[in-house]
C-alpha cells in the first residue's frame, strides 16, 4: 500500500514539473510512435492467433452433444450448457476412489513438493551464485548438464532407487525428486547473480550470520524468481499423472483420473472437452493469480553494481 | 620425465592443499548446498550415469543387464534406419523451433515490458497459457482433422483453394510443418517467463545514461543494454529452448499417431519410447538416449560460446 502512496507522490512531482520536462518524461526516448503502432498491431495480430485454440477449448466444452458433432463446425455454441460439466461430475462421482480424495493428492503433491523444492533449491542457489568455494562451477556444470538427460530411461533406475528406499506407492515417491528438479535451481541461481555483492557484505558486516543474510536479504530481493518458480513447480506437479510410481487408485491424481475419463472414446466427446479446460484452467488460475507478484516486485530497485 | 611427474604432482599437491583449506573456510556454504546436492545426487546423477552404463549393455527389465559393449549403438547407427528419420526429423524440428521459439519469447517479453500494467498482465497470460495448458494442443487434431469436418479443410475447400481435403496429420508431407506450427504455438514456456520477470530488473537509470550517450532508437538500446543486463536469463532461455526443442515426441505422437505413417513424425524421443516402454529394450532406449543426450550437450556448448558474444 505504500507503494500506491509513493507512486501518487511521484505523480503529483511531475505535474508540478515544467511542462516540457513533462513530456518527455512521458514519452520514454528512443520510441518512435510509428514503430510503437506497428509493433503493437503486430503483437495483438499474435495474441489473437494464440489465444484462438485455448478459446476455442473453452467453447467446445460449452458446446451441448449435438453441436459438437455439427457440419460446418462452428466456433462458438449456439446454446452454452454446463451439461459436459456437471455429466463429468456424475462421472467421477461413480467411481469408488472420490473426487475429493483425487483432489487432496494432487493438492497435496503440489504443496508439498513446490514448498520444499523452493527452500532448498534457493538455499543451494544462494551459495553456488554468491559464495567462491571449490566444487563450485563443477556443480553447475553437472545440474545444467543433468538437464539434459530425457526423462524416460532414468525412470527406471529412479524406480530402483525409490524403492530401495520404499517409497514406491508412496506421495513421496513424487514429492522427494522434485524437490530437487534442476530447473529451479538454475533459475534461482541466474537471478541471484544480479544481486550487487556489496549488499551481502554490508549486512555481513553488520553482524548477520550466512543463514540471516539469505532469509532476510537474499530471498525477499529475488521474490518474482521465486514466484517464477513457484509456478514451474506448480505446472510441472500439477501435470504429473504419478503412474509409474504410485499405483494404488487412492493416490492417483486428479490429472490420471480426468485423462481416463478422457481416453472413454466417442460418448464421452463432451466429457474430453470438459476435461481439457479442467486441466488447463487450474495452472492457469494460479498463473494469473500470482503474476502480479512476478511481475511488480522487484525491490532491488537501484542496488545493482 | 621423472623430475617433470614430481612436479606436477607436487604442484597438485599444493593446489589440492589450498582447495582443502578453501572449503574449511566455506563450510557454510556445503552446508546449504547440501540437502540440495544429495537429493540431486541420488534422483538425477545416479539415474543419468546408470542409463548410460544400461546403453553398453543388453536390458529387458526383467532380467539383470548383461554387458555387450558398443553393440547397441552399432546396430543404432548402421542398422535402425528408422532411427535415422528420427535424428534428422529432431534436427530439423530443432534448428527451425528452438531460435525461432527463443527470439518470439525474447521479443515479445520485451515488447510487452513497456505496457502499462494491467495491459502487460493480460498479455504475458496470453502469450504463456498454451505453455501451461497441459495436453491442449490436442485441439490442433480438431482444426487439422483430415475429412472435410476439419477446420482447415472446410475453410479452404469454402475458399476454393482445395476441392477435396487434405489429409493433414497423415500425410507425410504435412505432418512436421504441422507439429512445428504446434511446438511453435507452445514454445513461450519457461524462458518466456523468466525473460518477463528478468526486464523487470533492469535498472532504468542505464537507459537514461544511454539516452544521454546518444543512443538513438529502440534496436540500439535493446543491443547494447538490455541484452549485456539480461544475460544470465538468456542463458537459462537457451538452456531450456534446447531441451525442448531436442525433447520433442508428445506433439508429434498424438497429433500424427504413434507409429506415424512412414514414420515420418518419428523423432528421437518417440524412438526411444518405442523402444523403451513397447519393447522394453531397455538397454537399446538408453543409447537412444544417450546419443540425444551428447547431441544437446553439443548444442548447449556452442550456444553458450555464442552468447558470451551478446552485446559487444
Amino acid at each position: 500500500m505504500s507503494k500506491d502512496s509513493n507512486k501518487k507522490k511521484t505523480e503529483k512531482e511531475t505535474k508540478e514539473q515544467v511542462y516540457r520536462k513533462k513530456l518527455i518524461k512521458k514519452r520514454k526516448p528512443n520510441r518512435s510512435i510509428i514503430g510503437d503502432i506497428l509493433l503493437y498491431l503486430i503483437l495483438l495480430l499474435i495474441a489473437f492467433i494464440m489465444a484462438f485454440p485455448l478459446i476455442y477449448a473453452v467453447s467446445s466444452a460449452l458446446k451441448p452433444l449435438d453441436e459438437l458433432f455439427k457440419f460446418p463446425p462452428t466456433i462458438f455454441p449456439k446454446r452454452p450448457t454446463i451439461d459436459n460439466f456437471s455429466d463429468l461430475f456424475v462421472t467421477m462421482g461413480k467411481s469408488w476412489v472420490t473426487f475429493s480424495r483425487y483432489l487432496f493428492n494432487t493438492v497435496f503433491i503440489t504443496f508439498v513438493g513446490t514448498f520444499g523444492h523452493l527452500i532448498i533449491a534457493s538455499m543451494a542457489a544462494f551459495v553456488l551464485a554468491k559464495y567462491e568455494f571449490p566444487g563450485n562451477q563443477a556443480f553447475f556444470k553437472l545440474v545444467t548438464v543433468a538437464m539434459m538427460f530425457t526423462g524416460y530411461v532414468t525412470a527406471i533406475p529412479n524406480y530402483i532407487i525409490l524403492n530401495k528406499l520404499g517409497w514406491i506407492d508412496t506421495y513421496w515417491a513424487i514429492i522427494i525428486p522434485a524437490f530437487a528438479s534442476p530447473l529451479g535451481l538454475f533459475l534461482m541461481k541466474q537471478f541471484m547473480e544480479g544481486l550487487p555483492t556489496s549488499l551481502i557484505e554490508a549486512a555481513k558486516i553488520d553482524g548477520a550470520n550466512e543463514w540471516k543474510v539469505f532469509s532476510g536479504i537474499v530471498m525477499p530481493n529475488v521474490k518474482p524468481a521465486w514466484m517464477t518458480l513457484i509456478i514451474f513447480s506448480v505446472q510441472a506437479l500439477w501435470n504429473n499423472r504419478a503412474s509409474t510410481f504410485i499405483y494404488s487408485e487412492e493416490k492417483k491424481t486428479l490429472v490420471f483420473a480426468l485423462q481416463q475419463i478422457q481416453s472413454g472414446g466417442i460418448a464421452r466427446t463432451g466429457q474430453g472437452a470438459a476435461v481439457l479446460v479442467v486441466v488447463m484452467i487450474v495452472p492457469i488460475i494460479i498463473f494469473v493469480f500470482s503474476q502480479s507478484q512476478i511481475l511488480e516486485t522487484m525491490a532491488s530497485s537501484g542496488l545493482k553494481d | 620425465m621423472k623430475e617433470y611427474l614430481q612436479k606436477y604432482f607436487t604442484l597438485r599437491k599444493h593446489n589440492a592443499k589450498v582447495a582443502y583449506k578453501k572449503a574449511k573456510n566455506r563450510k557454510m556454504c556445503y552446508l546449504f548446498l547440501a540437502p540440495y546436492a544429495i537429493l540431486f545426487t541420488m534422483f538425477y546423477v545416479f539415474p543419468v550415469l546408470a542409463s548410460i552404463y544400461f546403453s553398453f549393455t543388453y536390458y529387458n527389465v526383467l532380467e539383470a543387464p548383461r554387458f555387450i559393449g558398443l553393440q547397441n549403438y552399432i546396430s543404432l547407427i548402421l542398422q535402425d534406419d528408422i532411427f535415422l528419420i528420427g535424428v534428422k526429423n529432431t534436427l530439423l524440428i530443432a534448428v527451425i523451433t528452438g531460435p525461432l521459439g527463443y527470439i518470439m519469447s525474447f521479443l515479445f517479453a520485451w515488447l510487452i515490458n513497456e505496457l502499462p500494467r494491467w495491459v502487460r498482465s493480460i498479455a504475458v497470460m496470453v502469450f504463456y497459457a498454451p505453455s501451461i495448458a497441459g495436453n491442449c494442443f490436442v485441439i490442433f487434431s480438431v482444426f487439422f482433422r483430415g475429412d472435410a469436418y476439419g477446420y482447415v479443410n472446410a475453410f479452404l475447400i469454402n475458399l476454393g483453394i482445395i476441392d477435396k481435403p487434405i489429409l493433414w496429420l497423415v500425410n507425410p508431407q504435412y505432418m512436421l510443418p504441422i507439429c512445428m506450427l504446434v511446438i511453435l504455438w507452445m514454445s513461450l514456456g519457461s524462458g518466456f517467463l523468466s525473460f518477463v520477470a528478468g526486464l523487470q530488473g533492469v535498472d532504468k537509470s542505464q537507459f537514461e545514461a544511454g539516452y544521454m550517450d546518444g543512443i538513438k532508437n529502440r534496436w540500439q538500446e535493446l543491443w547494447f543494454i538490455t541484452l549485456p543486463n539480461m544475460k544470465p536469463m538468456l542463458m537459462f532461455g537457451a538452456v531450456m529452448a534446447i531441451t525442448q526443442a531436442f525433447n520433442v515426441a508428445d506433439v508429434t505422437m498424438q497429433l500424427c499417431g504413434f507409429p506415424s505413417t512412414d514414420y515420418a513424425a518419428r523423432t528421437i524421443v518417440a524412438h526411444l519410447i518405442d523402444y523403451g516402454s513397447m519393447r522394453f529394450e531397455m538397454g537399446y532406449a538408453c543409447a537412444i538416449a544417450t546419443i540425444l543426450f551428447l547431441m544437446m550437450i553439443l548444442c548447449n556448448k556452442a550456444i553458450q560460446s555464442f552468447l558470451r558474444r551478446v552485446g559487444t
